[in-house]
């Protein structure tokens, strides 16, 4: 029952970020993805100090105000002129770093292991469990990591049309009337939330690989928006699947293994996507010379 | 206060404080190089991509030393490098993603690593987890000197080759036209940013090791147009908080030496950003204030002078 749990776990996570990554992807904003997901770091250390238990909406809300804070802070410095990947790097670093010294300083006083946050330890998903008047309804990191998943396809899947022109052209998204800064700010938002939700599983540093690596194994093999969102969530839960095994056959860490697997799904597809691979593009060249 | 002195006066403290700051001089040099050649974020990548080459340097030979971790690390690094060149290069996905897939695909590896290194039965292999965080009070005598000689040769090269480095950095096109090896610059301040980060991993943590190149480098801007005088700044900056992060890490027990000289390093920000003398946001206010001010008192003149002139005209009639 374990590996079921770890399993759906591990597919969830995937697919909240699978389908947030494309967008960061096509947007040019891979990194920032990577600065929110260490920044929400004091968020999760203050809220757990404040509340006492890791599973609290405070939490989430919590990692949501500094995700938009590393958002907006970014965009002030940008702004102000410095060069967006080093306003990028001065603020994630400086926000992870509070949240490190937050740690370090009351973790004696409260059960919030470090190390927990940084790679995740979703092997103990399913001790974790959620009691609703003394049955219990399953780990709570699923339904956690269930809630995200709706909320997420709710607001990309309503918004479905002005995601994507914004993602294409956001000047012309601007003229015809949408405002492209709250969208920014609203998916700026859900990577913060699909972050924190997933922080307990697959930990703040690694959620950036499943953020990333599935969408680009992605967009090697499509052009189309519908169809990239639907393969970057398959090679996420495709990598859950192969890590968990590698992961077990190993002994070694599950977070670690999946990202691992899905490193090596993008691997395949740089090789051997049938339109923009290497092999393929060898191939052609090889036709056109002869 | 009197802790600090008796701190210092400590010989194996007085070389940890040494080589932590001789580390932040000479990341903040070589973080100005790579963030005028809008590389900072790579700083990030390699460190994080440091890790597995740390980790299998362990694990094919047993000891923890230094020495070693630069070479695997190094090695790790510039395999990251040329990953990210060759898929910006061959697929259509930018930088940016090339980065992240690097960068958490690296790491994941070393995370792999690191797990079976624990459950594995490799003796010696506690405080391997220090190198996320950095703890400088674990290094020993000898790390501190390959540390400190290392920054002094990365020291040494910048001054060297500054004014090569400081024209790839403007203007690579007219560099290549003057006959410079442009591509060999480019590749030898990559190797710069590598050695600079890994040997910044064991003080500072690979996590924010990155730290120490972006934000001195990025505060020093605020305070000066030329490179030669952002380059001595930023050093400055990236010395002092290397000090400050050493001694607050010591003195406060269980708390990491990478996030205190990070804060450092973002105080000095924070300063730079207020009270930079033309960038700064008090100066900007300032400049708003005055530019307002003498307009409106050139319209008023202007209006004064309208109407004296409207008063002459009435006059003339």
């Amino acid at each position: 029952m374990s590996e079921f749990w770890i399993l759906l776990t591990g597919s969830l996570v995937a697919g909240c970020c699978g389908i947030l990554g494309v967008f960061l992807v096509l947007r040019k904003m891979a990194m920032i993805g990577d600065a929110i997901s260490h920044s929400v770091m004091p968020g999760i250390v203050i809220a757990f100090l404040l509340s006492g238990s890791r599973d609290s909406l405070l939490m989430m809300l919590a990692a949501l105000a500094f995700g938009l804070l590393t958002t907006f802070l970014i965009q002030m410095f940008q702004q102000s002129g410095i060069q967006s990947d080093a306003s990028i790097g001065v603020v994630f670093t400086a926000l992870f770093a509070i949240g490190v010294v937050l740690v370090s300083l009351f973790a004696r006083q409260v059960h919030l292991d470090q190390d927990a946050i940084l790679y995740g330890e979703i092997a103990y998903v399913h001790w974790n469990l959620w009691e609703l008047g003394g049955i219990s309804m399953g780990p709570k990191a699923v339904w956690l990591l269930g809630f995200t998943l709706i909320v997420i396809s709710a607001v990309i899947g309503l918004f479905y049309k002005q995601f994507k022109l914004c993602a294409f052209d956001p000047a012309l998204a601007a003229a015809i009337g949408i405002p492209v800064a709250l969208f920014h700010y609203l998916l700026m938002g859900l990577v913060s939330m699909a972050t924190v939700s997933s922080f307990e599983s697959v930990g703040a540093i690694l959620v950036v690989g499943m953020l990333i690596i599935p969408a680009s194994t992605a967009y090697l093999l499509t052009e189309r928006l519908g169809v990239m969102i639907g393969l970057s969530v398959a090679a996420g839960v495709a990598s859950t699947f192969i890590g968990y095994g590698a992961a077990v056959l190993l002994d070694a860490s599950i977070a670690g293994c999946m990202v691992c697997a899905s490193a090596l799904l993008f691997v395949a597809a740089f090789l051997f996507s049938p339109t923009q691979g290497i092999v393929a593009k060898k191939l052609r060249m090889r036709r056109l010379a002869s | 206060m009197n802790d600090i002195w008796s701190m210092l006066s400590d010989p194996n403290m007085q070389w940890i404080f040494l080589g932590c700051t001789l580390l932040g001089l000479s990341s903040g040099i070589i973080g100005c190089f790579s963030y005028l050649r809008k590389q900072s974020l790579m700083g990030d990548t390699l460190a994080h991509a440091a890790l597995p080459g740390i980790c299998i340097a362990f694990m094919l030979t047993g000891v923890k030393s230094i020495g070693l971790f630069l070479i695997g690390a190094g090695a790790a690094g510039l395999l990251a490098t040329f990953g990210i060149g060759y898929i910006t290069r061959h697929t259509k996905l930018k930088q940016d993603a090339a980065m992240g897939i690097v960068l958490s695909g690296f790491f994941g590896l070393g995370i792999v690593l690191l797990t079976l290194i624990q459950h594995g039965d490799y003796g010696n292999q506690a405080g391997l987890d220090k190198f996320l965080f950095g703890q400088a009070a674990s290094m020993i005598a000898s790390d501190v000197v390959t540390m400190s000689i290392v920054c002094g040769l990365l020291i040494t090269v910048c001054t060297l080759l500054f004014k090569q480095f400081k024209l790839i950095s403007f203007d690579a096109g007219f560099a290549r036209g003057i006959g410079y090896p442009v591509a060999l610059l480019e590749q030898l301040l990559m190797l710069l940013v590598v050695v600079a980060v890994v040997a910044g991993i064991q003080a500072v943590g690979v996590v924010l090791v990155a730290a120490l190149l972006i934000t001195p480098a990025v505060s020093a801007r605020y305070w000066t147009d030329r490179l030669g005088l952002m380059v001595v700044i930023s050093g400055v900056f990236g010395a002092l908080s290397g000090a400050v992060g050493t001694l607050m890490s010591a003195s406060v027990s269980n708390l990491p030496t990478g996030p205190v000289t990070v804060l450092a390093a973002t105080l000095l920000f924070g300063v730079s950003v207020l009270f930079g003398p033309t960038r700064g946001l008090i100066a900007k206010r300032l400049l708003r204030k005055q530019v307002k001010k003498s307009f409106t008192r050139e319209n008023e003149q202007l209006a004064k002078s309208g109407a004296n002139n409207g008063v002459k005209k009435e006059a003339a009639l």
